[in-house]
């Protein structure tokens, strides 16, 4: 059910060779917020942005919903170039860190309101927020006062507001979970990867949560200093990391990153060679194997190492061993038994890549 | 008193003894007891309002009990005021000085103790490097990231030497790689020292991570304390196993009749080893995501037919919400295990691994 929901709206949303400064003579590269962005977003589609404070997702963000003019570059929603266009004409909604609610007001004038500002009439207005609320669990609180909502029920309503329009081209969702106790997050974050299910309509979520952005998208963008650093399915960021940031900032713990070294095709660690899924081919620059937790494993001869610590994670443990100064950290199940202090490991090969300067050497073999 | 080093003997701890605070009508802590032994890392686990922050205040001196009474080191300090205790407090909404640089931000408490120049700037330095804030120290906090400007509040705290040092939350507000590398910092930090630290937190995973002992609280009363991996593996109560657990715990009322235990018309397994014993009778059943894997895997797993909900793929977990006849129960597990929407799948449920509780929440059955 693609269109089930905004029947009238449709909206790809492009961006083509965006920068954005805020300086007014941006000199150095450093002064780019957004060094430059080309991306496509299809119809339908659950997408997130992901990436540490700083990294400018904030800032692509309000390009897109029109809070922002970018320096320089275009924005189109299907062909319709949008840049100029100012928030309110580009049907959008948005779902931010802190709940929008209006506590005074029922649960039901909450969610008619957008549609009563707009001059809906009374018998619509109704339909439309009963389906809302059916979406939403919220049927029986309809003649609640808001105030009285948990920290998600609020945040549902913020979101039912945006939903209540049917003239929306896509929602957008801005930390929506910071703010809410684990037990609950879990609750409305599959309510939010339901809704996009039943609704088929384009969400963008806004995160530097990993867990949050990789359940909840189909597609995930990475950014890193105001630059895309992958753009991928979660299954693609985890096993296939195409950059060595993108390998430590998913994944808890993130990939082992270490110094290793190329010769004839084969890339050694600690004098030990180590098999990559990719061609271990160096041409100068910073040599380095990426290889995450999951998928070390302690075997009887491979890399010699010292276990120096076990950290319970309840569903799995976390074993940090050492080789010389360089730290790898290996996943164990709950109950698995950890080796004494003297170990020896061997990575995956389908899962360890060798990366220069950052970047991924090559395609896989 | 800053400069005092802390040095207690085995038996030195903090204590409360059947402490309670009312406001009003309203009982934000019922009486509670806890003894919290000096160099210890403690956490309290929780959701919003279940009374942490509370019984922080009440641990530092900045509200009195309503009752019972407050020790240190075998010392009633029960009406001292913060002002008069050893007590270094970090909260959620960071606070530092904006118009003084990192450096005085770190120094100040070593200032209004008067300590020597010479002993603050060695103070400072010493935690500048443990926190890596050694680059900062002449910028002002606003020129700082959030991460940066918590670990000059986490330096502040820490310079004075206190013997009780509260940590409300401390990482909430940062990004979560900033919090994984914080989180495995911490413990270290106080490491090879004799304070008493005290962490506050909604997250379980956190409270695992941070090793030492765990409280766990729910609406102003502590439902258990231990080593933390005691009370995550060994919840004396359904409350307890909720409050500690990241998905939300499986629960389902059972029957015990006989041999067997009932969940529905069509499952139900033998009631052996530990559970022989038990009463016929209504439980209820608890039994975390991860010890419910999709597909036919483990031994002893009772398999079922469900329909699936919805499916969330982490790249390396997949989360699987699926009706487990009229209750919605939660997989979670390694690798990929994609499904569509409302299509059948099996599931096999680790009962092995599950906990039962009675009717009034307490656990049965070893």
């Amino acid at each position: 059910m693609a269109r089930a929901w905004g029947a009238s709206a449709v909206a790809r949303i492009r961006l083509e060779s965006v920068r954005h400064s805020y300086r007014e003579h941006p000199a150095h590269e450093s002064d780019w917020a957004l060094k430059r962005i080309d991306l496509e977003w299809q119809d339908g589609g659950a997408y997130a942005l992901l990436g540490p404070s700083g990294c400018g997702k904030t800032t692509l963000l309000s390009i897109v919903s029109g809070l922002l003019r970018p320096t320089s570059g275009r924005v189109f929603f299907d062909d319709q170039d949008v840049t100029d266009l100012p928030p309110d004409r580009r049907n959008i909604a948005q779902v931010f860190q802190f709940p929008v609610v209006y506590d005074t007001m029922s649960v039901y004038d909450n969610l008619a309101f957008p549609l009563r500002n707009r001059g809906v009439r009374p018998a619509q207005v109704d339909a439309r927020v009963r389906e809302v609320a059916e979406l939403l669990d919220l049927q029986n609180m309809l003649a609640h006062r808001a105030a009285g909502l948990t920290a998600d029920g609020k945040q549902k309503i913020s979101l039912g507001r945006g939903l209540a329009r049917s003239d929306l081209n896509v929602i957008m969702f801005d930390e929506p979970l910071t703010v809410i106790d684990p037990h609950l997050k879990w609750r409305l974050r599959s309510k939010l990867k339901e809704l996009h299910q039943r609704v088929g309509m384009t969400m963008i979520y806004v995160t530097h949560d990993q867990t949050e952005a990789m359940t909840f998208a189909d597609q995930v963008v990475v950014m890193h200093e105001g630059a895309i650093v992958q753009v991928g399915t979660p299954v693609e960021l985890f096993e296939r990391p195409r950059h060595t940031f993108v390998g430590h900032f998913i994944g808890s713990p993130g990939m082992n990153v270490l110094p290793c070294d190329v010769a004839g095709g084969v890339a050694r660690f600690a004098g030990v060679p180590v098999a990559t899924a990719n061609r271990a081919e160096a041409g100068g620059g910073r040599t380095e194997l990426g290889v995450r937790p999951e998928f070390v494993r302690f075997t009887d001869e491979g890399i010699p190492v010292r276990v120096v610590g076990v950290s319970d994670a309840g569903r799995h443990q976390i074993v940090e061993t050492r080789h010389g100064d360089a730290v790898i950290r290996v996943l164990l199940q709950e109950g698995e038994a950890v080796p004494g202090e003297r170990a020896h490991l061997g990575f995956d090969p389908a899962f360890t890549r060798l990366y220069v300067d950052g970047l991924v050497a090559g395609e896989d073999r | 008193m800053a400069s005092r080093p802390c040095k207690f003997s085995d038996t030195d701890m903090l204590a409360l003894k059947d402490v309670v605070r009312r406001v009003g009508a309203a009982t934000h802590i019922h009486p509670t007891s806890l003894e919290l032994h000096a160099g210890g890392f403690n956490t309290l686990l929780g959701t919003t309002l279940s009374g942490k922050t509370t019984l922080m205040q009440l641990m530092a001196g900045l509200i009195p009990p309503t009752g019972g009474r407050i020790e240190s080191g075998g010392r009633d300090v029960t009406g001292v005021p913060v002002q008069k205790r050893n007590v270094a407090m970090v909260f959620q909404q960071f606070i530092n000085y904006p118009n003084f640089s990192v450096f005085e931000n770190i120094a100040s408490p070593l200032r209004v103790a008067r300590l020597a120049e010479a002993e603050v700037r060695r103070r400072v330095g010493r935690i500048a490097e443990l926190l890596q804030l050694t680059p900062f120290l002449e910028r002002r906090p606003a020129e700082l990231s959030g991460g940066q400007q918590q670990r000059t509040a986490l330096a502040r705290a820490l310079v004075k030497d206190a013997e009780l040092v509260l940590l409300d939350e401390p990482l909430a507000n940062l990004d979560y790689k900033l919090r994984e590398s914080l989180r495995e910092e911490l413990p270290r930090l106080f490491a090879g020292r004799d304070c008493t630290v005290v962490y506050a937190t909604t997250e379980p995973a956190e409270a695992l991570l941070l090793g030492g002992h765990t409280a766990t609280l729910f609406e102003g009363r502590v439902t258990q304390f231990g080593p933390n991996g005691a009370v995550y593996r060994e919840p004396v109560d359904l409350t307890t196993a909720r409050v500690y657990s990241d998905p939300p715990i499986n629960t389902a009322q059972v029957t015990k009749d006989g041999g067997w235990i009932r969940l529905s018309d069509r499952v139900s397994w033998p009631a052996v080893g530990r559970l022989s014993a038990l009463p016929d009778g209504a439980y209820t059943l608890g039994l975390r995501p991860h010890h419910v894997r999709p597909g036919a895997s483990g031994q002893g797993d009772v398999h079922v037919e469900c329909r699936v909900l919805i499916a969330e793929i982490s790249g390396s977990e997949s989360v699987v919400h699926f009706d487990l006849d009229g209750l919605t129960w939660v997989s979670l597990s390694h690798g990929v295990h994609g499904f569509r929407i409302g299509e059948s799948a099996r599931f096999g449920l680790d009962v092995a691994r599950g906990y039962y509780f009675a009717p009034d929440g307490a656990r049965v059955g070893g």
